[in-house]
Formats: C-alpha cells, structure tokens, sequence
C-alpha cells in the first residue's frame, strides 16, 4: 500500500432503464395537447379548412348527431352487427383452435386451410358473401365473422401449443380423464394467449364493420363515414371516426377488464 | 404393495439411456436413485409411474394397493406441477374430484392433508403468493390427498435453496415416521440421499446401470444434519460416481 492520499468518490449509478413504469395521465395529455395544436392551427389559418376540420366543429357536429337521435340510430345496427358478427367468429375461432390444438389430424388438416385464408383481404370477398348471404344483415354478419375467424384460430391455438405441458403430465399422472385435462388445465392454461387473440380480432372486427356497410346500409356508423365522405364533409367524416376510436378503446378496455378478473392468478 | 422392475432397457433412437435394470422396491420403505446427470434416473421413474415406456423389460406391481387408495402411484414433480389459477385448496381438490369426491368428504380429505403438512392457514392462498417451500408442501399434500400407495418423488427439493431443503427434509421424515410410505426419490444430491433412503440405488453414466445397492439400517428420525454415520455413506457414494460424474459432465449433449 502506497501513502499516496486515497480519494474516494461514489460508485456511479448505472443501472437504471429498460424498466417501462406506469405514468398515468400522459397518454391523455399527448391527446389533449394534439388536438389543442389543431385547434389553434384552424383557427389562425395555418392549416386549411380544406386539410382538417376544427375540432370544435367535430365535437358539434357530434352533439346534432346526439340531439337529432341520429346517433341512437346509427349505433344500434353498427353494435349489433359487431356483436353478433364477432360473437360467430370468435366463438366459431376458439372452438377450431382448441381443436386443432388437441388432434392431430385436425391440426394436419385445418392449419394449411387457414394459413391459406388468413391472408386474404376478406373485404375483397364481400360480393361473394352478398351472393352467398343476401344484401341484408347476413353478409354484413359473415364477413365480419369470417375476418375475426382467423386470427382467433390461430392464437387460440398457439396458445393452446403453449399450455405448460408438465402440468398436463402432472393431470395423466394423478388419473385424471381426457376431458377433465382439457377443461380444468388445458383451458385455463390457454386462456391468457385466448385473450390477447381476442384483442386483435376484435380490433379487426371493428375494421370490417366499416367495410360491410360499404354495400347496402342505411344506417351504421360505416355508412355515416363512408357517406360523409363522399361529400367531403369532414366534420361528420371525423365525427364517425371518432366513434370508431371510441368503440376500439372500449372493447380493449372490456377485454382488459375480463383479463383482470379471469388472469388474477399470473404474477 | 410392492414395485419390482424387471429388466428395463430403453433407447431413444441410437443413444441407448438404461441397461438391464433389475430391481425391487419393498413396502414402506424409501429408495432413492442416484447417478450423474444424464443417467436416466428421471426416466426410469416416468417408467415406474406409466407416464412413458420403456424399449424392453416391464415394471411390475406386486400385490394390491390399500382399498382407499385413490392413486396408488402418485408423483411428486421438481417444478411442483400446481395450477396457478386454483388456491392451495383447489389444486388438491382437483385430482380428488375426478374420483368423485366433492363437498364435505373432499373437506376431511384436503384439511387432513393441509394439517399434516403444516399448510392450514394457506388453503385459500394462489401458488404465486406462496414460497418454494410451500410450493412443495403443497404438491406433497395433494399426493398425500390420494392416498398413494407409492410416492414417485423426481428431484423434489432440487428447486429449492439449501435451508429450505433441509426443512422439507425434516417435514418428509416426520411424515413417513407418522406413516410410513414406499417412494422412489430420485435425486443428484447425496445428502438427501443419505438422509431419506432405506436403500440407495446407485447408477452409472449412460447408458445407465445399477452399480451398487447401499442399504442403510438406521432408522430415519435417528438420522440428522452433518451425522457422522451418514457423512461416511455419502463419502463412499462419492467415491463410487465421481469419476463417472466428471466424465459426464465432459460430455457433449447429442440432441
């Protein structure tokens, strides 16, 4: 050891990051603050009425379309329809996906199918669905059904794949029957990736809404936009977008909800 | 009920796993399998409990298990294989339920196994809230719940810290002390070995063979932490793998 004075210093910090927290509030002020740049941007002129509407104008645009009624009158067909169209799809999706999660043959079988259908814009088949369905309800409920079919398959079964197979060894191990593995592990198990899958295909859901009302809707939050927007009227146009943001938050929010309740097991 | 292995061979592909394994289990008494890693130890227990087959050779229960008996061969995982959606009390209820054993008797049942495993005042709790210790107790309980007339343990203490493993040992001796059960315990760590076992099954490297048969006479509430007699025991099963454990730890895995 040297007499040299020794100098002692504190040991830098460096391990922080890469540990995303919780801030509340910043996504509304990301919101708020962008529409509050519109705002002042339409008003003063340095955005043209041409390129956005203000959103002063949206949001009274948005309180006619509550006072006329014509709000009522346009959701109800719109939520119906993606009620019922994903309710099909997705319960029709799990279903298959549990399958071709269990057998093999249905495995061998269905995942080339699907693999081959996923990919198809399926609002490019909607003339076929009026065929097959009719230009009422019918082909508005298959199309949405159909696109929410396939991403529901594959993650349920993904999620099937990836059901801890120690704990399906531990169910043959104590006895347990064929059925009772499926219900009370391979279920549950799978449940966390059934969920997420159903974030997706709702989403996807609401995306094909809009399309299905292309053809033959008088009413429907799809042929309020679609009608606003062959008139250049982009207060109503961005009013029914809106609506649309606002239905995704919601059914992510719902599945959130299911989540917190069904998943309060995982860590 | 005893368990007798008669001649067991197994190969996966090339790689040939077990040799002619002979070998028989009395009542009441524990076995413990040790060898180096990659021996077949684990493999030979999913044999004894039919959760895989082996190439040649069968495994043969001697006589009849107890008339209450629900499960008689019942395993005991490393990972402690528990639902993390079901409570202390549901995991246990759960391999009670495909016997039909609901409401009040599945009750008797699983507040009998949670008393004898000291466990209690948990059966509400979720495995997330619970140690590895408890984990372990639980997944104990719950093959205790079935009445097994032999327990199938695959390195149950292996995933746990050192001062825990010492605990659940103590809390397994004081089990089989109240009743006395047959198990196969199959571990790599020669303590435990020496402190649980009535006979210590040693075996080679792949392909895995019985070398040596240890008995040890004294009796299991006799033996205890850093006992001499044992120390002794455990220095010859370390005299016998040692060379064998080097030589498999050298070895590149072929997958």
């Amino acid at each position: 050891m040297s007499d040299a004075p020794t100098t002692a210093r504190t040991v830098r910090f460096r391990g922080g990051g890469f540990a995303p927290t919780t801030r509340r509030g910043v996504g509304l002020a990301v919101f708020v603050t962008l529409v509050l740049l519109v705002e002042w941007g339409t008003r003063s002129g340095w955005i043209s009425a041409l390129t956005l509407p203000k959103p002063s104008d949206v949001l009274a645009t948005f309180g006619e379309l509550w006072s006329s009624g014509l709000l009522v009158k346009h959701m109800v067909p719109s939520l119906t329809r993606l009620i019922v169209g994903a309710a099909l799809g997705a319960s029709v999706g799990i279903g298959v996906g549990i399958l071709i999660g269990l057998f093999s043959y249905i495995r061998a079988g269905l995942v080339p199918l699907v693999a081959a259908i996923f990919p198809i814009p399926k609002i490019a088949l909607l003339p076929l669905f009026v065929i097959w369905f009719g230009i009422d309800e019918g082909s508005k409920y298959a199309l949405i059904a159909f696109g929410t079919f396939t991403p529901t398959v594959v993650a349920t079964y993904g999620a099937v794949d990836n059901v801890d197979r120690t704990l399906i060894r531990m169910g043959q191990s104590f006895g347990l029957s064929w059925l009772s593995i499926v219900r009370k592990i391979v279920l549950p198990g799978a449940m966390p990736g059934i969920l997420s899958g159903l974030r997706i295909s709702l989403a996807i859901a609401i995306i094909l809404l809009v399309a299905a009302e292309m053809l033959g809707a008088q009413y429907g939050i799809g042929a309020y936009i679609l009608e606003a927007g062959s008139l250049y009227d982009l207060e109503r146009l961005f009013a029914g977008v809106v609506i649309l943001s606002l239905m995704g938050l919601l059914t992510s929010g719902v599945i959130g909800l299911v989540e917190k309740r069904l998943l309060r097991w995982r860590d | 009920m005893d368990i007798r292995l008669d001649g067991i061979s197994h190969s996966y592909g090339d790689t040939e796993v077990l040799r002619d394994i002979n070998l028989s289990v009395p009542s009441g008494r524990i076995a413990c399998m040790v060898g180096p890693s990659g021996c077949g130890k684990s493999t030979l227990l999913r044999f004894i409990g039919g959760l895989e087959r082996p190439s040649a050779g069968q495994v043969l229960q001697v006589g009849n298990p107890p008339a209450d008996c629900l499960n008689p061969l019942t395993y005991v995982f490393q990972h402690f294989a528990l639902l993390p959606w079901r409570s202390v009390r549901g995991n246990i209820s759960l391999v009670l339920e495909d016997h039909g054993i609901r409401g009040a008797r599945a009750e008797t049942i699983i507040a009998d196994v949670l008393a004898r495993t000291r466990l209690s005042d948990f059966a509400d709790a979720l495995p997330k809230q619970l140690s590895g210790g408890m984990k372990q107790r639980v997944a104990i309980a719950r093959a205790l719940a079935v009445n097994p007339a032999v327990m199938l343990m695959d390195e149950p203490l292996s995933a746990l810290d050192s001062q825990t493993r010492e605990l659940l040992m103590d809390d397994l001796v004081a089990l089989w002390t109240r009743q006395p059960f047959t198990a196969v315990y199959v571990t790599h760590n020669l303590a435990e070995a020496v402190r649980l076992g009535h006979q210590i099954v040693v075996l080679s490297r792949r392909p895995g063979q019985i070398r040596e048969v240890v008995e040890i006479d004294k009796p299991l509430e006799a033996r205890g932490y850093a006992d001499p007699d044992l120390e002794a025991v455990q220095k010859h099963l370390w005299d016998l793998m040692r060379d064998e454990a080097r030589a498999a730890d050298a070895e590149l895995i072929h997958v």
